[in-house]
């Protein structure tokens, strides 16, 4: 099944699963490479267009093709590799296609068109970028401190949202057998991504907001819990819970603080078989939380992975880069796929793909494409002979 | 167990996912919310639940209609449970797993996201189900993979997304990490384990045989975060957090508006937008973005000087106008009145037989010729069981009745 791309980073990842899952995804750029392939940061820190280090992650598994659509050569060029293609994939400003002339050549085709605020509405044109559709659509407002600026995940976060949407989006389309378009908007793939804070207004009319480290909505009198503590390296995740695993992990947590010293009070005389978290007071909770904090003060984040493990209790360690690469869990599973992203690079660990199907993890078959790296290849493929092929790059059209 | 009927076919609907049957077993949303996008584009998904211990977001998670809390006036429930028909069955009594059995025998895919070995103890596993039905699809889904040192721990997806790597990210440089709202990386999760069932039914069609899909919540998450860690392994540096800055534009910020906790978020990303931000705004600074962004903290703080004394929504009209990037940092109370997102019909409106009036989500991708519809709002505990039990499985009254009366239907 082939699949092309012309969508740039914002839409990259799209073609990236469909790639993953096995589609034959030619990436069509213009003639000398697209801009965002200048995206910092860059292996090595050498700033050149085969270096950026999210377009290289973005376009695994691609194979790649340059061709100007903005000229009458190209755009016949992209009709006929548009009557090989089931999907296409484009993340141009909504309308452009068809002021290119594009969009007769993808009558058959399922198009999946990823723009910031959708194609159609009060916001299709708007230009946006991560920020700007994050902050649109709610999630922007609940990450922060308390009365300090929302702030944003510090890797753009919505060309990852839109394009796995996107790939949904055109296997639903798939198995409808019927060409049409798949309309992804950026803000409404950001507006998924944080549930239950929209219930929480909708059904009590609460309006959550930033609350730093502390987790809403988990109380049925206004309570909020710590979710991130201080430990002696770092950071950890855990938190006064409830139900039969939040129990359990109380449980679990005094045995371990009988193991390493006194259990406070505070502590011991909860009966963890009838304990509800939902019920506890402000005081009541940040009682216990005092008690809680110096023990985890007192741990390595190794040393609470290990123990959490060990009791099955609540509660992970803030991991960072070194931490997944490290993971005993990931590399049991063989997850990371080294291999060099470019030529003259020594391999890396891509991250393996995302299921096991039949306990086969997809391949990571070939990384991202150079520019024009199979325009001899793909062309050759559609019947354009090698002349004609002299003739469009002469032209400067691929 | 009494003879069963031959039964009819899903029934066909509307829909790019008509005729396609779903069962799913698990709890909160990893699992369930891939079978909401499924029965939104009109597959069948039935929800197989237990009254005996029924889903956390039905008897633990918070809000509950009225604070009243009762397994069908849970509001995160009947959120992210729409579409679909609940059907309870007692899966410790032996009956209730050979109706499960005879079940998914009739269904295309089966979703369970319980903790691994659970299904399969059950006598539910994914090798004994399709070695009856071998066009069955099973996607199991849970924290760390169906194997592995940590298979078995259990998490949540707001604990998970911190261990991956996201929570990391989210704050001030030098200061403490805040908070993901949510369980994050759940619906990344939900997100490749619906694609995973959609491949493997296009696979399907080719093959005739089905799969068996095992899905790692922290695997799926990491796949978002790919950059960060090869500019680890390529570069020594471990990503943090960099507030709002960005690598390239400069300005890149969120800025306090007039009025209380009211703010605007803007970028620009070449000189010549630059200018135009500069004619806007009558504010002046570096003419290029590397000295920008040098000058980022001095500059951020002239910005705010400017839009603090003014109104979030005439910022953004008055930069919009000039065909910048702005836009207001919306509450999570406006996302049900922001007109693009109603324009897409983001929040449908349901009616519930206990919670009463309540929107849910739309899929945030549209389909121009098949889309998605929403008008079956999350199902009551058991409230299809007569047409799962009578019309799919052929069961009479009155086996339903001995059914219930030995205590198969909890």
């Amino acid at each position: 099944m082939r699949v092309l791309d012309l969508a740039d980073l914002e839409g990259a990842v799209c073609g990236r699963i469909l790639a993953d899952l096995g589609a034959d995804v030619v990436k069509i750029e213009p003639p000398g490479g697209e801009p965002d392939r200048l995206r910092p940061p860059f292996i090595d820190d050498v700033e050149n267009s085969e270096r950026s280090i999210p377009w290289l992650a973005a376009n695994v598994n691609k194979r790649g093709i340059t061709c100007d659509v903005r000229s009458a050569e190209g755009r016949a060029l992209f009709g006929r590799l548009a009557a090989t293609a089931r999907i296409v994939v484009e993340s141009a400003r909504p309308g452009r296609l068809r002021e290119l002339g594009l969009e007769d050549a993808l009558r058959d085709a399922i198009v999946v068109s990823i723009s910031p605020y959708g194609q159609d509405g009060p916001l299709a044109g708007s230009p946006g970028s991560d920020l700007e559709v994050t902050a649109a659509s709610g999630s922007l407002w609940l990450a922060g401190e308390e009365g300090h600026a929302p702030v944003r995940t510090s890797q753009p976060q919505s060309p990852y949202w839109s394009g796995m949407y996107g790939a949904m989006g055109a296997l639903v389309a798939l198995q409808a057998a019927l060409p049409q378009r798949v309309d992804v908007s950026a803000q409404a793939a950001m507006t998924t991504v944080h549930p239950p804070a929209p219930v929480w207004w909708d059904i009590a009319h609460e309006e959550h907001g930033r609350t730093g480290p502390f987790l809403l909505g988990r109380s049925n009198v206004g309570s909020r819990f710590r979710n991130l503590w201080e430990c002696a390296d770092g950071f950890v995740s855990f938190a006064i819970q409830g139900g039969p695993i939040g129990r359990h992990t109380g449980r679990m947590l005094v045995e371990w603080m009988a193991e390493r010293g006194a259990v406070p009070p505070a502590l011991a005389a909860i009966d963890w078989d009838r304990f509800d978290n939902s019920r506890l007071t402000q005081p009541e909770v940040d009682e216990l939380e005092a008690v809680i904090a110096p023990f985890l003060l007192s741990l390595t984040k190794a040393e609470f992975f290990s123990g959490v493990v060990k009791r099955k209790m609540l509660g992970y360690p803030v991991g960072d880069a070194s931490d997944s690469l490290a993971d005993p869990q990931l590399r049991a599973r063989d997850f990371w796929r080294s291999f060099s992203p470019i030529d003259g690079v020594p391999a890396l660990p891509f991250p393996g793909g995302f299921a096991l199907f039949d306990g086969e993890r997809p391949a990571l078959r070939r990384p991202a494409p150079r520019v024009g790296e199979h325009n001899v290849e793909v062309y050759g493929e559609i019947g354009v002979a090698d002349a004609e092929l002299a003739a469009l790059r002469a032209a400067g059209t691929i | 167990m009494t003879e069963l009927a031959t039964q009819p076919a899903a029934p066909a609907r509307a829909g790019a996912l008509g005729g396609l049957r779903v069962v799913e077993m698990g709890f909160a949303a990893a699992g369930p919310l891939v079978g909401k996008y499924l029965a939104n584009f009109g597959a069948e998904v039935i929800r197989l639940e237990s009254r005996l211990a029924a889903d956390v977001f039905r008897t633990t998670y918070p809000p509950f209609k009225d604070g009243i809390v009762e397994p069908d006036h849970a509001g995160m429930f009947a959120f992210y449970n729409d579409g679909k028909r609940s059907a309870t069955l007692n899966l410790k009594h032996p009956k209730g797993v050979a109706l499960a059995r005879a079940l998914i025998a009739r269904a295309d895919v089966f979703v369970e996201s319980f903790t691994p070995g659970t299904v399969a103890r059950l006598g539910l596993g994914p090798d004994s189900l399709r070695a009856d039905h071998r066009e069955l699809i099973v996607l199991s889904s849970c924290n760390q993979g169906q194997t592995g040192p940590h298979a078995f721990h259990p998490g949540y997806g707001s604990q998970l997304s911190a261990l991956a790597g996201f929570v990391q990210l989210l704050g001030e440089p030098d200061s403490t990490p805040v908070l993901l709202y949510g369980p994050y990386i759940d619906y990344i999760a939900v997100g490749y384990g619906a694609i995973a069932v959609l491949a493997a039914l296009e696979r399907r069609k080719r093959t005739g045989i089905g799969c068996t899909i095992d899905l790692s919540q922290y695997e799926a998450g990491l796949q978002f975060l790919a950059p960060t860690i090869l500019e680890f392994a390529a570069n020594g540096r471990i990503p943090g957090r960099s507030g709002n800055a960005d690598a390239v534009a400069a300005p890149h910020g969120v800025y306090r508006c007039a009025g209380a906790d009211r703010w605007v978020a803007l970028s620009v990303w070449d000189d010549t937008r630059w200018r135009a931000f500069c004619d806007a705004t009558g504010i002046a600074g570096p003419a290029t973005a590397a000295d920008r962004r040098a000058a980022r903290v001095e500059l951020d703080a002239r910005i705010e000087a400017w839009t603090r004394t003014r109104e979030r929504d005439e910022v953004v009209r008055l930069l919009r106008a000039k065909g910048l990037r702005v836009a207001p940092v919306l509450s999570i109370s406006e996302l049900f009145t922001d007109p693009q997102l109603a324009h897409r019909g983001m929040w449908p409106r349901l009616t519930h037989p206990a919670i009463g009036e309540m929107h849910v989500m739309a899929p945030p991708f549209r389909l121009a010729a098949t889309p998605s519809v929403q008008e079956r709002p999350g199902p009551t505990l058991g409230a299809d069981n007569d047409h799962v039990f009578g019309e799919i499985l052929g069961l009479s009254l009155d086996e339903r009745r001995t059914l219930e009366r030995d205590g198969v239907f909890e």
